[in-house]
């Protein structure tokens, strides 16, 4: 039972942690809390299923549900974010509300407010190790997670751009004046983060079997809550703080059966650690 | 006036003052609040509360909501001004998925079912009408805009200026900028209170649904639709969403798409608001106002 909910916790975990990253990523060089993220999630839900019935083939469908959400963040921060950059916090906060409202609403008015069934065949298997199972899904998560936050470290830490990305994140202004072009990295952060939340989508959309308009509703807020609870714009502190929120959510209402609403955790969390630690987890002061 | 139209004009009513509640915490301070039904929820289950359990009048019960939203303000708001700006966002979001949840799961609020039985209020030993209330609620607009003119006059005012538009400069001034922050949310968060009394005693039935995030939003649409920071800008926010659902009718299916775009199109070419500083709405009607005067273009940016 314990391990079965710590399972849980890690997957669940593990899909925060996707969808959190591009959150904090964006931010870290923008400054802009990036609500819409979660349309880019449900989007990235709703073509891979589209891609699917299609072409009936999983992991095709997980790239263009990757594919599809790439382009999509691309155009939100070309089309939407870049014009706003002078304005004050609040502008760009307001256009992501608004446009995360109207995609929620775009996705009922296209593809119907019921829930569609994503039903695909993977081709992995579960694993067990004595009572500790995990299922194919679950394994599916942690092999594409993990294979994500690879990528993302090697991007980060062995490739120029990734290093023209860490350095953005520190200073913009002064990245630009020692030749980084930062009208590019802006676009790929936007790119990488997006690709991350289509992942998240497509898994989850299988891990759950199904995909609705409305699925990234609760991800949008809860996202933003771990992603301050990590520290802004620190990248293992959004992890970690995933991590924590997928196993205190799964523990506090699966094993303690504490009658309280799951989607509230996360927030408690995020409020119990500012009040001592002001910075989030990992932030910088 | 039909019934239905005093309705609709009570919502908006108690919509403008929500609006200006959260225009002194975010327009006035500067201080990015998504929280804000919380403590319209606070302020409405306080008097509630006390209406139907205490036997507490209207007269009383709606100062007491007004008291314990800004006391809890007080309380929630002092941890989060001290983070830094972008974490009040977030933080304020929170307490509004915590106050929500708590109404819907602990059972001396009421749970899922909310709080029924709440009246009208009464005066000269009869319930008032809906017209009589809805004028009360006008009164309360009026004393409070006239409360404004004052207040943004004084030191207060002035302080709040300096901190919304450069923190640190502010605070290099010597301008106790948490204290002031503070004062803002509490003052807020009071008024939001008040709302939450009228909004309780109006619709006689109140539920945690009513409080949710949803509700923070459409209010701070509101607040920047009309004009972040101005005066009468929320005012004018208010009316025009407030009416939006019952002009939209005729295109029910299409609503909050409408909403949405309508809310990201305003902020991509017009961030001020309508009535904001430089907007397109204010330039038109200058321009109709001294239209024989082709000269002082330069001059409207102000």
């Amino acid at each position: 039972m314990i391990w079965q909910q710590l399972a849980n916790g890690i997957a669940i975990g593990a899909v925060y942690a996707l969808i959190s990253l591009g959150l904090t990523m964006v931010y870290g060089i923008l400054r802009i809390l990036h609500v819409a993220h979660a349309g880019i999630y449900t989007l990235g839900a709703y073509v891979g299923l589209f891609a699917f019935r299609m072409i009936d083939h999983f992991w095709l469908s997980l790239a263009a549900g990757m594919i599809g959400a790439g382009i999509a963040g691309y155009l939100v921060q070309r089309v939407l974010y870049m014009p706003l950059l002078h304005l004050p916090r609040i502008a760009p906060l307001i256009v992501s509300i608004g446009l995360f409202t109207a995609m929620e609403e775009a996705f009922r008015l296209i593809a119907g407010p019921h829930t569609l069934v994503y039903n695909a065949r993977i081709g992995l298997s579960k694993i067990s190790f004595g009572s500790f199972q995990l299922t194919e899904t679950q394994v599916l998560i942690l092999l594409v997670s993990t294979a994500a936050l690879i990528f993302l470290w090697v991007f980060l830490t062995r490739t120029r751009m990734g290093l023209a990305m860490r350095a953005c994140a520190m200073d913009a202004e002064i990245a630009s004046t020692f030749g980084v072009n930062v009208g590019a990295v802006i676009a790929v952060n936007f790119i990488i983060g997006s690709f991350m939340a289509g992942a998240a989508g497509v898994l989850i959309g299988v891990y759950d079997n199904q995909v609705w308009p409305t699925m990234g509703s609760i991800p949008a807020y809860k996202a933003l809550a771990i992603v301050v609870l990590g520290g802004l714009g620190s990248i293992p502190g959004t992890v970690l703080a995933s991590l924590t929120v997928g196993l205190a959510e799964t523990f506090f209402i699966g094993v303690l059966a504490v009658p309280f609403p799951r989607d509230a955790v996360a927030f408690i969390a995020m409020i119990l650690v500012l009040m001592f630690k002001p910075h989030g987890l990992l932030g910088k002061a | 006036m039909s019934a239905y139209s005093i309705t609709i004009l009570i919502t908006v009513a108690i919509y403008i003052l929500l609006a200006h509640s959260l225009n002194i915490i975010t327009g006035r301070a500067g201080q990015i609040s998504l929280g804000h039904a919380a403590f319209f929820g606070i302020g409405a289950y306080t008097a509630g509360m006390l209406y139907t359990k205490l036997g507490l009048p209207f007269w009383i019960d709606v100062p007491l909501a007004a008291l314990s939203a800004g006391l809890i303000g007080a309380i929630l708001g002092i941890p989060c001004l001290r983070v830094r700006d972008d974490f009040l966002a977030i933080t304020t979001m929170g307490i509004n998925f915590v106050v929500e949840a708590v109404f819907l799961y602990i059972p001396f609020f009421g749970g899922a079912m909310g709080i029924g039985g709440i009246n009208l209020p009464g005066w000269f030993g009869r319930e008032m009408t809906k017209t009589e209330f809805l004028f009360v609620i006008l009164g309360v607009i009026i004393l409070i805009y006239a409360l404004d003119f004052r207040v943004s006059r004084s030191w207060i005012g002035l302080a709040w200026d300096s901190i919304r538009e450069d923190e640190t400069a502010a605070e290099a001034m010597g301008v106790d900028v948490v204290r002031f922050k503070v004062i803002a949310f509490i003052l807020g968060s009071a008024l939001a209170g008040l709302a939450g009394g009228f909004y309780a005693h109006f619709l006689t039935f109140i539920m945690p649904q009513n409080f949710g995030f949803g509700q923070s939003i459409v209010i701070l649409s509101m607040v920047v639709f009309g004009g972040i920071g101005t005066r009468w800008g929320p005012l004018v926010g208010a009316v025009i969403l407030g009416l939006l659902p019952e002009i939209s009718r005729p295109i029910m299916e299409y609503r909050t798409l409408l909403y949405g775009v309508l809310l990201l199109l305003l902020m991509r070419f017009q961030p001020s608001g309508l009535i904001g500083s430089g907007s397109i709405f204010l330039r038109m009607l200058k321009h109709a106002v001294k239209a024989p005067k082709p000269a002082g273009r330069h001059g409207d940016s102000s």
